[in-house]
């Protein structure tokens, strides 16, 4: 959606898309709650009948500064604290309640978001307001505390589901019992793709750090991607595919494609050379530092290409160093490799 | 020297969404317009200097996690370059100055790496 397009929000405000996103969780919650979800139910009444001293003795014990006034299950009026106050100034204690409440009442719907309350509260400058259903039958009472109680519960909820999805990407390989786990990641990369240059190094670096590898191996295996994504981007006839294995113990990367094939390998590996052409090079790329910038970041770099058969990158993050044994390559005949291990951390 | 008050004193422009920029402590500094030797040059939460302005330089400033890149000369990035940087949280700064100029007022200023 574009920002000139705008939708109307609720109780028809203007919502453009730039406001949309300073909206926050606090205020969707003001309109996602319904009155009934934090209203207090156990709610105190008096009849029209009794005497004001009746309403010292309830707003004194139970802490309050206002009680509705009922016959039957009808709501007729409110009695509040200034009104008790007017009663008590008058010496009127004996007075019936009937005497100093006010019947017109404003009340709110148990199906009403929570923002309306508050807007009433703004408006009539109450601190409370009684809760009536669609009968108009008193079902609660709905103050500033009960709201402001309803949306920390709510925000908490918020808060424990997000914990809970961390938590399960974090403890993946431990949750899940086999006698080898591993997490498989797929991205297919289009050569001459510039636009999209860097969109699977940034994923799998967010996925790592999701599944809660240490910051330091994710911006490795991001660099390493990220040069190897490029090298698919600027040198392939038709792309590649990036492939990631993630393991408890070692994450390999492999950047496998079709062509054209590396001439001459140990060309390839000297920095500062490249064989990109003037254009690309103008873009920033063909610097000649792609392969050298993977073996840096990677514990074991295997390069195997073949002229019209395509290049095969295959690059492990040892993430236990007891485990960062070394293995031996494969060297075929008909083909040039490199292999490398890194002997730093 | 937070970011802020670099960003007063070079009058750079910010081409980005703002936020709190004085938060933002950037330690570090690296020029070039090869994006590889930045991979391997420039430090997490660095400066970054270049004269490049296309949308690949939002990938690199995302992954190795800049504080922001300062594209030189008056090379402007275009819509979809601005669009992913603030989708990325990459703060793309800029300034007509050459590199050079910029490098050496940073340095003036007592940006070193620290």
């Amino acid at each position: 959606m574009t920002s000139t397009q705008e939708q109307h929000g609720r109780k028809g405000r203007v919502v453009t898309d730039q406001n949309a996103k300073d909206i926050t969780r606090v205020e969707e919650l003001a309109y996602d709650l319904k009155v009934q979800e934090v209203m207090s139910r156990d709610i105190k009444v008096v009849t029209a009948d009794m005497q004001m001293e009746h309403v010292l003795e309830q707003l004194r014990t139970e802490h309050i500064s206002g009680l509705p006034v009922v016959e039957g299950d009808e709501m007729i009026g409110i009695i509040s604290l200034e009104d008790l106050i007017r009663s008590m100034c008058a010496a009127d204690l004996q007075a019936p309640i009937s005497k100093y409440m006010s019947p017109e009442v404003i009340a709110i719907n148990t199906y009403d978001p929570v923002v309306e309350a508050l807007e009433l509260f703004t408006k009539f400058r109450v601190g409370r307001l009684p809760v009536v259903d669609e009968n108009g039958k008193l079902q609660g009472m709905i103050t500033k505390g009960d709201i402001t109680r309803g949306v920390l519960i709510a925000l908490q909820k918020d808060y424990q589901e997000e914990e809970v999805r961390r938590y399960r990407a974090s403890h993946l390989f431990e949750d899940i019992n086999s006698d080898r786990t591993s997490l498989i990641l797929r991205y297919r990369i289009k050569a001459q793709d510039f636009i999209h240059g860097g969109n699977a190094s940034s994923n799998i670096k967010r996925a790592l750090l999701r599944l809660g590898a240490n910051p330091q191996i994710a911006r490795r295996c991001g660099i390493a991607i990220y040069e190897a994504e490029m090298n698919q981007i600027i040198h392939t006839t038709d792309g590649g595919i990036i492939r990631v294995e993630i393991e408890p113990h070692r994450i390999l990367m492999q950047a496998i494609d079709e062509g054209p094939g590396i001439d001459n390998i140990n060309l390839a590996m000297q920095v500062g050379f490249s064989t990109a052409t003037e254009e690309i090079r103008e873009l920033g790329f063909g610097a000649g530092m792609g392969l050298n910038n993977i073996q840096r970041c990677v514990d074991k770099m295997i390069l195997e290409s073949e002229i019209g058969k395509g290049t095969k990158l295959e690059m492990k993050i040892y993430l236990q160093p007891e485990e960062s044994f070394r293995e031996v390559g494969h060297f075929d005949e008909d083909k040039t490799s490199h292999e490398s291990t890194r002997n730093h951390r | 020297m937070n970011l802020q008050e670099i960003i007063d004193k070079l009058e750079l422009t910010v081409l980005t969404e703002p936020y709190d920029f004085s938060q933002v402590d950037p330690s570090f500094g690296y020029t070039s317009d090869l994006l590889s030797c930045v991979m391997a040059g420039a430090r997490n939460h660095g400066l970054w200097l270049t004269l490049q302005s296309h949308i690949n330089i939002v990938a690199v400033a995302a992954l190795l996690e800049l504080s922001a890149v300062i594209i030189t000369e008056g090379a402007l990035p275009d819509s979809s370059t601005i669009a992913k940087a603030n989708d990325q949280s990459v703060t793309l700064l800029s300034t007509p100055l050459p590199t050079f100029a910029i490098a050496g007022k940073l340095w003036e200023m007592g940006f070193r790496d620290s």
